[in-house]
C-alpha cells in the first residue's frame, strides 16, 4: 500500500526528474561519442571536473549560467584530450578513457585541495531554484513533476532534443553517424573522420560535465569527493539499453531514476526497516547490469565503434 | 596526418620516446608544485626521499607495491587477452572476505595448513566473482567493462552490509570493521627484524609463474592469439571463449590474492578503506609495465614509490598528496602514447 501511495504522488515524479537529469545529460554525452565511433570512458572523471568547475565558478562570484558554461567548458578540455590521443593517434580507448577518468579526478581533488585548504565542510552557493512554469505546473502530478522543475533540467531536456535533431535531420548528424558506421565511406565524401569524430568526443565531453554541474548547482549547493558515485558508468549502461538512441536513452535514464528514487522512499518505510540499507543502494548498480543483459542479445552497436581509422589503410 | 608503420625501430626509436614520456611527466608535476606554491626541485626530492631515501621509506614502498603487484598481473593477465577486467577492485575485496570470514576462527588450523588454504579460499573467490562477467560476456555479449565497474560499486556496498551486520567485530567500539586473525592466519615476516611480511614474497612467485605460463604453455599462447585477433584466433581452432573464461579466472584470483595479502599480512582484520584504490592503480602498472609481468614488479614498486613519496612530501610541504595520482595518470597517458611512436611514424598528408 505505502508503495501505491509513493507511485501516486507528485513529489515521487519530481524526485524522478531531479534523479534522472545528470544521467540524461551524461548519457546524451557518451552517446554522441560512441555514435561517431569513440566509447568515452574519461566520463566518470570528466563528471566530477564538471561538478567542481561549474560549482567553483559561482561560489568565486560568477553568474549560475556562467557557472554551466565553465563546467562545459573543461570538460571539453578534457574531451580534446581524450580526443587527440584516440583518434588521430589510434590508442586503445579503454586506456585512455580510464586515464582521463584518472587524471580528471585527481586534478579536480588536487585543484580542490589547492583552493580550499583549511575547510572541513565544503562552503555552499546558491543553487538553481525551481521554476514553476504557469499553466503547465498546475497539471496535477506529472505537470507538478515535470515543470517545476529548476531551469538546469529544463535546458537538459532541451538538449536531448537537440542532440535527437541534430543526429537525424542534419547533413552534420548524418556525418555523424557515418563516422560510426562506416568511416572509410566519411573519408571518400571527402570529410574528415579525424575532424567529425573529435568533434563529437569534444563536444559529447561538455554535457557530460554539464551533468556533474548540474549535482552540484541544482541538485545540491555544494561540492563533495566521490559525489559522482559511479553515475558515470551507469550512464555508459543506459546509451547501450537505449540502443544508442536518444529518445530511448532518455526513457532508460527516466526509468532508472524511478528505481532509484523508489529505493530511497522504500528505505523509509516499514518494509525498508528490515532490509540493510546497502541492498537498497546496490539496486541501481544491479538494475543498470540487469538491463545490460535485457538489450544484449538485440543491441545494434555503431559498426565502427572502438576501430581507430587510419586514411589509407584497408 | 596518418600513421605508418616501421618495420624495424632503430634502438633510437623505441628509447627515445618512452624516455620523453617520463621527462614530460617530471616537467608537468613540477609546474603542478609551483602552482601549489612549492618549490618544484625540494618537492620532487622529498618525493624520491620518502619513497626510497631511508630503510623505513623503502619497507614501506615495497609493503605499499606488494598488492599492486598482484593488481597489476591481474589486469596484465587480462589485457593481455583483451578482456577489459576493470573490477579488480571488486575481487581484492572478494579475497579479503574469505580471509577474515575463514581466518578469524573458524577454521582453528596451525599456520602451515591455514594460510594455503586462506590464500586458495580467496583466490576462488575472486575468480568467482570475475566468472559472472565474463560468462555475461561469452554467453550473452555483455560487454566486460560496464559490468566489472558497477561489480566494484556492488561488492563494496555488500562488503559494507557484512561489516555493519554479521562480520562486525562485537569487540570493535561500533566502527564497521571485521574481528581480527586469529596468529596462525597472519603472515609472518620475510626477515627477522625488518617489516616486510610474505605478501610481497608470493607477489613476486606469483610474477614468476604468470611470466612462465604465458611465455613457456599453451593457454599463454592461446591468450596472447585471442588478444591479438579473436577471428584469426578462432579460425585457427582456438576455443575462444573458453580461453576467455580461463583468463577471467586466473585475473580473478590473482586481484583476490592482494585481499588476502594486506588482511593477513599488513592490517589483520578487514575495514572497508583496506583498498585506496588499489585495482584501478593496477591498470596503470600493469600498463607502464607494458603488460610484461615481470615488469610488473618494476612499475609496481616505481607506482608504490610515488606514493608513499608524495605522503610524505605533502606533510613538509604544502602540496596536496593528490599531486601522485595526477603524475601516475599523466605517465600513464603519455606512455600509451610514447610506446605507440616507438612503432609508428606519423605522417603529415
Amino acid at each position: 500500500m505505502e508503495i501505491v501511495d509513493i507511485l501516486i504522488s507528485a513529489s515521487f515524479w519530481a524526485a524522478v526528474i531531479r534523479i534522472a537529469t545528470p544521467l540524461i545529460l551524461a548519457t546524451m554525452g557518451e552517446l554522441i561519442c560512441e555514435r561517431a565511433g569513440v566509447l568515452n570512458l574519461g566520463i566518470e572523471g570528466i563528471m566530477v571536473a564538471g561538478a567542481f568547475a561549474g560549482w567553483m565558478a559561482v561560489y568565486s562570484g560568477t553568474g549560475l549560467w556562467m557557472g554551466v558554461a565553465v563546467a562545459m567548458v573543461v570538460g571539453m578540455l578534457f574531451g580534446l584530450l581524450h580526443a587527440a590521443l584516440t583518434v588521430p593517434f589510434g590508442l586503445s580507448q579503454h586506456v585512455v578513457g580510464l586515464g582521463v577518468t584518472l587524471l580528471a579526478t585527481s586534478s579536480t581533488y588536487f585543484a580542490y585541495r589547492l583552493a580550499l585548504p583549511q575547510v572541513t565542510s565544503p562552503p555552499k552557493i546558491a543553487a538553481f531554484q525551481a521554476y514553476e512554469i504557469p499553466i503547465l505546473s498546475d497539471i496535477p502530478v506529472l505537470g507538478q513533476a515535470l515543470f517545476s522543475q529548476t531551469p538546469f533540467t529544463y535546458l537538459a531536456f532541451a538538449l536531448v532534443a537537440a542532440t535527437g535533431i541534430m543526429l537525424y535531420r542534419t547533413p552534420l548528424g548524418l556525418a555523424v553517424r557515418a563516422a560510426g558506421e562506416s568511416p572509410a565511406a566519411v573519408a571518400a565524401q571527402g570529410l574528415s573522420v579525424t575532424g567529425i569524430r573529435m568533434g563529437a568526443v569534444i563536444v559529447g565531453s561538455g554535457f557530460m560535465a554539464m551533468g556533474g554541474a548540474f549535482l552540484t548547482m541544482s541538485a545540491f549547493d555544494s561540492f563533495f569527493f566521490e559525489m559522482v558515485n559511479g553515475r558515470g558508468w551507469v550512464a555508459i549502461a543506459l546509451v547501450v539499453f537505449g540502443s544508442w538512441k536518444p529518445g530511448k536513452a532518455l526513457l532508460g535514464a527516466v526509468l532508472f531514476a524511478g528505481f532509484d528514487a523508489l529505493q530511497i522512499r522504500v528505505q523509509q518505510t516499514s518494509l525498508g526497516a528490515d532490509i540493510p540499507y546497502q541492498i537498497f543502494l546496490m539496486t541501481p548498480y544491479i538494475l543498470s547490469i540487469v538491463a545490460l543483459i535485457l538489450v544484449s542479445r538485440r543491441a545494434q552497436v555503431p559498426a565502427a565503434l572502438m576501430i581507430p581509422f587510419n586514411k589509407g589503410e584497408r | 596526418m596518418r600513421l605508418e608503420p616501421i618495420a624495424n625501430p632503430s634502438f633510437a626509436r623505441s628509447v627515445v620516446p618512452p624516455a620523453l614520456a617520463i621527462a614530460a611527466t617530471v616537467v608537468i608535476a613540477s609546474l603542478l608544485a609551483m602552482i601549489a606554491g612549492a618549490d618544484p626541485f625540494a618537492v620532487l626530492g622529498l618525493i624520491i626521499k620518502g619513497a626510497f631515501g631511508t630503510k623505513f621509506a623503502l619497507l614501506e614502498t615495497l609493503n605499499r607495491a606488494t598488492p599492486l603487484i598482484f593488481t597489476g598481473l591481474a589486469v596484465a593477465v587480462a589485457f593481455r587477452a583483451r578482456f577489459w577486467n576493470i573490477g579488480a577492485e571488486a575481487q581484492l575485496y572478494a579475497g579479503a572476505l574469505v580471509t577474515v570470514v575463514l581466518g578469524t576462527g573458524a577454521l582453528p588450523w596451525p599456520g602451515f595448513a591455514l594460510i594455503p588454504t586462506l590464500a586458495l579460499g580467496a583466490v576462488l573467490a575472486g575468480a568467482l566473482v570475475l566468472l559472472v562477467p565474463a560468462i555475461l560476456k561469452t554467453r550473452f555479449g555483455v560487454d566486460e567493462v560496464v559490468t566489472t565497474l558497477l561489480l566494484n560499486f556492488i561488492f563494496l556496498l555488500f562488503i559494507s552490509m557484512l561489516l555493519e551486520g554479521p562480520l562486525k567485530d562485537p569487540m570493535g567500539m561500533g566502527w564497521p570493521k571485521s574481528a581480527r586473525l586469529i596468529a596462525d592466519a597472519r603472515l609472518p615476516r620475510m626477515f627477522e627484524g625488518l617489516r616486510l611480511h610474505w605478501g610481497f614474497g608470493l607477489a613476486i612467485l606469483c610474477a614468476v609463474a604468470v611470466w612462465v605460463i604465458q611465455t613457456r604453455s599453451t593457454l599463454g599462447y592461446e591468450m596472447r592469439a585471442v588478444g591479438l585477433n579473436r577471428a584469426a584466433a578462432a579460425f585457427a581452432g582456438i576455443p575462444v571463449n573458453r580461453v576467455l573464461v580461463k583468463t577471467a579466472l586466473l585475473s580473478g584470483g590473482l586481484a583476490a590474492l592482494a585481499g588476502f595479502s594486506e588482511v593477513a599480512g599488513l592490517k589483520g582484520s578487514l575495514t572497508l578503506d583496506l583498498s585506496p584504490g588499489f585495482g584501478y592503480t593496477g591498470i596503470i602498472v600493469a600498463m607502464l609495465a607494458l603488460l610484461n609481468p615481470l615488469g610488473v614488479i618494476v612499475t609496481a614498486m616505481f607506482v608504490a614509490g610515488i606514493f608513499v613519496g608524495a605522503d610524505s612530501m605533502s606533510r613538509a610541504a604544502a602540496v596536496p598528496t593528490y599531486l601522485a595520482d595526477m603524475m601516475l595518470a599523466t605517465a600513464l597517458l603519455l606512455m600509451v602514447l610514447a610506446i605507440m611512436l616507438t612503432r609508428f611514424r606519423v605522417r603529415r598528408e
